[in-house]
């Protein structure tokens, strides 16, 4: 068994040198002399003196702004080339502009038979009376689930990141919504009296823009950005424990997941059928009417609920740090 | 029924010019205001009066139809969400405004106030 040495060996084993040479205490190559940098360096009185001197010196004759000459310059030029600057982008731009071909012609590069395909059949093949609505959720249907999608891999993603531990960081989180309150106007009456006239109104818009989607400008997206600000509204004046009444973690969940995966499993039977020319037995309808336009009307729904809750979900991620 | 047409269409674009004028008003006063509350006002005065005038002289020209109703609950919104949203961005910075004494004048039960908040 090992025996336990002196302490004068134990100073001299390879790892206790290594180690005071890191440290600073020894040099190893110079017969163990003693390092003192800190005799040489200078005391914290000096320091600061030499500090207050030099900031001084520093005050005196680089921000004096009145009488700097550089200083005085510099901005004179500044401003001379931030003016050449942006004549030249606005000549570059304009001179661009100019050489545009005109709007509306039928050589027009962007004219391809992609659009004339949209403009011609977009209203028998999808029956939407909006053709914007008819592409992004017939023809382009996936690209729209794609989006959806983000918006839901990015909602997830910001849970991970932003949520609060509430076991561990319980007392923190306290601190933090009392600090909140003190500056946040929660319980501003004002503001209530509002939001009980204007979050329903809000609401019923927003639903109006989703139904609305292939009749009128509008749809999922702008129809869930409303109804998703009508929700901040309600949680700023209400504050949290009201809206986590009817919006919690779990209602985010299931309705993002049963709208994504309606919307998967309809499209996907969609084109599945339409790749094979089978009969969908999805009615069109007639065009201009609410119940119309095959699948649009149903996606469209689903694209606004997901939109809603993300909007929702991020401010109270970002908020509070969980929904 | 030509001259009533015409009565109503100058009024109208005068509505129209009263609002602009009203909008040049609120700009100059939020660059030339220096204090937060001043901008504040000024800039209140635009986002009421200044859109309420133009969209009433929007639903003069337009005449009686749906538009017009449109345009009427739209200056319903604006003048339900616009003061709002000021009133509680200066309650902000009175509540934040540690300094507001040297601003402007205060009333004397102030520390009460304070409290509620």
């Amino acid at each position: 068994m090992s025996k336990p040495l002196s302490k004068e060996e134990y100073d001299k084993r390879l790892f206790n040198r290594v180690n005071g040479w890191i440290s600073g205490e020894k040099d190893p190559f110079l017969d163990n002399m003693p390092s003192d940098h800190k005799k040489e360096a200078i005391t914290e009185e000096e320091l600061k003196h030499l500090y207050d001197e030099e900031k001084l010196e520093v005050v005196e004759h680089v921000q004096d702004i009145d009488h700097n000459k550089v200083y005085k310059n510099f901005f004179r030029l500044y401003r001379i080339l931030a003016v050449i600057c942006c004549v030249t982008l606005i000549a570059l731009l304009l001179f661009t502009v100019s050489h545009l071909p005109p709007m509306g012609e039928s050589t027009n590069p962007a004219h391809n038979e992609v659009v004339d395909k949209y403009v011609r059949d977009g209203l028998s093949d999808t029956g939407a009376v909006n053709i914007v609505s008819g592409m992004i959720l017939d023809y382009r249907a996936f690209d729209t689930f794609g989006e959806s999608n983000v918006l839901f891999i990015a909602a997830c993603t910001v849970l991970i990141l932003m949520r609060n531990d509430k076991k561990k960081e319980k007392n923190i989180a306290s601190a933090i919504a009392e600090e909140e309150k003190r500056y946040e106007p929660k319980s501003d009456s004002i503001l209530q009296k509002v939001t009980f006239f204007l979050f329903p109104i809000i609401v019923i818009f927003g639903i109006y823009v989703i139904l609305n989607g292939h009749i009128s400008p509008g749809g999922g997206f702008s129809g869930g950005a409303i109804i998703g600000a009508a929700f901040i509204l309600y949680s700023n004046a209400y504050g949290f424990e009201k809206t986590e009444q009817f919006f919690t973690e779990k209602t985010y969940k299931w309705v993002s997941f049963s709208a994504l995966t309606f919307y998967c499993l309809a499209k996907s039977y969609s084109f599945y059928t339409g790749a094979h020319h089978l009969e969908s037995g999805i009615p069109l309808g007639v065009p201009g009417a609410i119940l119309s336009s095959g699948l649009i009307l149903p996606l469209n729904i689903c694209v606004g609920m997901v939109v809603a809750c993300t909007m929702y979900g991020f401010y109270a991620l970002f908020k509070k740090g969980g929904l | 029924m030509g001259i009533l047409n015409w009565i109503r269409f100058m009024i109208g674009l005068s509505c129209l010019f009263l609002g602009m004028i009203i909008f040049i008003l609120e700009t100059i006063g939020i660059f030339r205001f220096k204090y937060v509350l001043n901008r504040m006002h000024a800039a209140a005065i635009g986002d009421t009066l200044g859109i309420g005038i133009c969209l009433l002289g929007l639903m003069l020209l337009s005449g009686l139809n749906f538009t017009t109703f449109k345009i009427g609950l739209i200056i319903v919104f604006f003048w339900l969400a616009s003061p709002v949203s000021s009133h509680l961005i200066s309650r902000l910075e009175v509540t934040t405004n540690e300094h507001l004494s040297d601003v402007c004048e205060l009333p004397e039960n102030n520390s009460k106030e304070e409290e509620a908040v």
